[in-house]
């Protein structure tokens, strides 16, 4: 086993993820928001829905079109960098990938095109429907991809042959796994927060700049709504997904709370620096007994520590760790935001009306990506040192490629993603800046920027440098 | 009766690959094109006319590979790592041409220029990235044990230059068609030069492509009959289907270039490449990783693929009529105002 080719594959992986994890969580919820602002705009026929839904959809396409183009690596690189894990996981996930494809690609990507492109195409009826596809797609793309990843975490329904190879023996416990329906609702109400808390931070940042504007506050109203009932919600589902991370899993928990001991009651670090060569906590700054209460509901429980598992079977420690913090941490932030938000609804002329109010909403606005890829990290890392759980280890999994090619594949894909992905974010905080009037106004035709908006006084540029 | 799964996905996943072939085919050509456009305005417009579809077409590609990998996965895990630096190299020209559809109406003076070269650069790298795994698919590649084991460039050799020419120069055709059939006016005469151009080369390379295949590969030779010196009539005849429609095709495309037909063209392109890969793929049936493993081999568990095919009877035919109908939504000629910017 070469291990350079394992390191720089795994690297690799864990890059083009962590990148593309960042648009599905966004648009996921951007899709549902778009379902919801073309309904209310149909029944209510109120302009400020439609000049809402128009502003982000040019977000929306940005953002689609980079989750499409970083997605279409990870269905080959399955195959390029873990080509054993390839042959030996398909005869069981394999067809929950196939109908990841048939069910949401194919819907998502062709309704897409009638979403931006079909406005004076198909009646608003149809066109209502499209978006509702759209949605419907993401969240259908979401099970699958979820459901495949939870039978990697906790695999159920397969047997092992006499060759090695797995057989799927029972689908309906393949596909919904036993960790799946909590992780299902997690990953979902991640990107619906996600998204809520980029809505309020743009529409937050216009307020702060004009603070009648009308589209933006009804705009940050709704983000407020959402983040009020999804962040308390996202801490009920991540304290269930935990309790089954602490059944099916002991030494990821072990990891996430940095426990050593087995014992009971044991304490809750809320800082700490694991060290894996001493197996001990360098130093660390705990609460007695709240450890056991938090993780089993029980403060006298008794919970593994990692010594119980040989070191060779435990995850890397620190990073879990913290990363697990940090999610739990923003969590937090984002409870606290959404009832700030409710209660300033609530008493005064509302929240456009407090300026440090609009300013945290603005800080809070990466809050959701960064929860995203910090839980991803628990859990994948956390998984360690397997891919599929107590079945294949990673260093088993990966293709017979030489390091060289990896190494070149890997500084390609960071310096082109680089380019990309920061460009792609300077659009979308520019039409942000723009805001959802000017953004949203149909530009005359050989016009690219809408009259009024702050660019219009800047020349147009009808010729293109070659 | 008992159905022959691994035969019914064989067919599926041709059709996925044809199917990927044909429609991102043309919307990769018009990117190839791009540089040949006369102005802005003209580029605007071949863009708008792939816009509303390019997504869909290239969902055949992850079918493709998510369907290689569901359904024959010791394919999918040998020849992936085999052709690892084409098949990243296609997924990084992808990314840059896909991207270009969005970012190119959001840059400025530079970001726009800069935006337009990476369209056009990455079609076109894309597009020999194709030709390069095609090429060193049908070259072969080393086995031990059903998992590569060759060098990380056996696929670069003349042979597979030669493809990934021939396929460039083939996207651009269809790119070229599918502009006479959805463009008015300037844009839609130079399509018709550029059409006119590409055929030529096209048919071509086809011809070369054809002959460089019997020659490297005798294994591919002794199939349409060519073995030492001799041939077999009674193998090559019915086979001759295949060339005879790729005639037919170019006569279509020749027809209707002559005729100032729209769509004729393009339809006359298509039957080119049907020619032309049914004609690869009777060199190298029935084995799916050329020429150790056959698709028997490589299928997945029996219950697998039965859990999908009932999967793709409920969703492939909807699949199919959507898409024909978003086609059907954005059909006719591309005006100036088909953005919805």
């Amino acid at each position: 086993m070469d291990f350079d080719a394992l390191l720089l594959s795994r690297l690799q992986f864990a890059f083009t993820i962590a990148f593309h994890i960042i648009f599905p969580s966004f648009t996921i919820g951007l899709a549902s928001y778009f379902a919801v602002l073309e309904g209310l705009w149909l029944a209510t026929r109120n302009e400020t829905f439609k000049t809402l839904y128009l502003f982000w959809i040019k977000i929306f396409a940005l953002s689609f079109g980079m989750g499409v183009v970083s997605g279409v690596v990870m269905s080959y690189e399955l195959g390029t960098n873990w080509s054993v894990f390839s042959a030996k996981a398909s005869p069981v996930i394999g067809p929950l990938f196939a109908f990841e494809v048939l069910a949401a690609f194919f819907l998502e990507a062709s309704f897409l095109g009638v979403m931006l492109f079909g406005w004076k195409k198909v009646g608003p009826r149809l066109h209502f429907a499209a978006s509702v596809l759209v949605a419907f797609g993401t969240l259908t793309s979401a099970f699958w991809i979820i459901s495949a990843n939870s039978w990697m975490q906790h695999p159920s329904g397969f047997v092992t042959l006499a060759d090695g190879s797995l057989r799927a023996v029972d689908w309906f416990k393949v596909i919904f796994s036993p960790t799946f329906p909590e992780r299902l609702a997690h990953m979902v109400l991640a990107a619906y927060l996600t998204t809520a808390l980029v809505v309020a931070a743009a529409s937050a940042w216009r307020l702060l700049k004009r603070p009648e504007e009308a589209e933006s506050c009804m705009a940050l109203r709704m983000a407020i709504g959402m983040c009020v009932i999804v962040a308390p919600l996202q801490l009920l589902v991540g304290d269930l997904s935990g309790k089954e991370v602490l059944r099916v899993q002991p030494a990821k928990l072990a990891a996430i709370e940095a426990f050593w001991e087995t014992r009971r009651e044991q304490p809750f670090h809320i800082a700490a620096w694991p060290d894996r060569k001493t197996e001990a906590n360098r130093w660390e700054i705990s609460i007695p007994r709240l450890g056991s209460l938090i993780t089993a509901g029980d403060a006298r429980a008794e919970i593994k520590g990692l010594k119980a598992f040989a070191p060779q079977d435990r995850p890397p420690v620190a990073v879990v760790f913290w990363a697990f913090r940090v999610m739990v941490g923003l969590g937090v932030a984002m409870i606290g935001l959404g009832l700030w938000g409710a209660w300033l609804c609530w008493r005064r002329a509302g929240p456009a009306t407090s300026p440090l109010f609009l300013r945290a909403a603005v800080a809070m606005g990466p809050a959701g990506f960064v929860a995203v890829i910090c839980g991803w990290i628990v859990a994948e890392v956390g998984r360690q040192p397997y891919v599929i759980y107590g079945v294949l280890r990673t260093a088993d999994a990966v293709s017979p490629v030489a390091a060289g090619p990896v190494s070149v594949s890997l500084l390609a894909f960071m310096a082109l993603y680089a380019v990309v992905f920061s460009v792609g974010g300077l659009y979308i905080l520019r039409l942000i800046a723009e805001g959802p009037v000017a953004g949203a106004a149909e530009p005359a035709p050989g016009l690219q920027r809408a009259p009024g908006s702050a660019l219009a006084a800047a020349p147009q540029e009808p010729e293109e440098g070659r | 009766m008992t159905l022959d799964l691994p035969l019914i996905w064989a067919g599926l996943i041709a059709t996925a690959v044809l199917l990927y072939v044909l429609l991102d085919g043309f919307d990769l050509g018009v990117g190839i094109l791009f540089p040949f456009a006369r102005s802005p305005a003209d580029r605007d417009v071949m863009m708008d006319s792939i816009a509303p579809v390019w997504d869909g077409n290239e969902t055949w590609l992850v079918l493709g590979g998510g369907g290689l990998f569901a359904a024959f996965p010791f394919a999918y895990a040998a020849l992936t790592p085999a052709l690892y630096i084409p098949i990243l190299l296609m997924l990084m020209a992808l990314i840059l041409r896909g991207v270009a559809f969005e970012f190119r109406l959001r840059g400025r003076r530079r970001g726009k220029a800069f935006w337009t070269a990476a369209f056009a650069g990455g079609s076109l790298t894309a597009a020999f990235a194709q030709g390069l795994v095609l090429g060193g698919f049908i070259q072969g590649v080393r086995l031990q044990d059903r998992a590569f084991a060759g060098g990380a460039f056996d696929w670069l050799t003349p042979y597979s230059l030669l493809v990934a020419t021939g396929l460039a120069v083939g996207y651009a055709l269809l790119g070229a068609t599918w502009l006479i059939w959805r463009t008015a006016d300037e844009l839609h005469g130079h399509a018709r030069r550029w059409a006119r151009i590409a055929a030529v080369a096209v048919a071509g390379l086809l011809a070369a492509v054809s002959v460089a295949t019997l020659l490297v590969h005798p294994r591919v030779a002794q199939r349409w009959g060519f073995a030492d010196g001799a041939f077999d009539l009674a193998r090559l005849g019915p086979l001759l289907v295949i060339p005879a429609l790729g005639a037919v095709g170019l006569a279509v495309l020749a027809w209707g270039l002559a005729r100032r037909s729209h769509a004729g063209p393009f339809v006359g392109a298509v039957l080119v490449f049907l020619s032309g890969y049914l004609g690869l793929a009777v060199g190298f049936f029935p084995n799916i990783v050329p020429y150790d493993m056959s698709f028997r081999q490589a299928a997945s568990a029996d219950n697998a693929l039965a859990l999908m095919l009932g999967g793709v009877v409920l969703l492939l035919p909807a699949i199919l009529a959507y898409t024909v109908w978003v086609y059907w939504v954005f059909r006719g000629k591309v005006g100036a105002d088909a953005g919805y910017h």
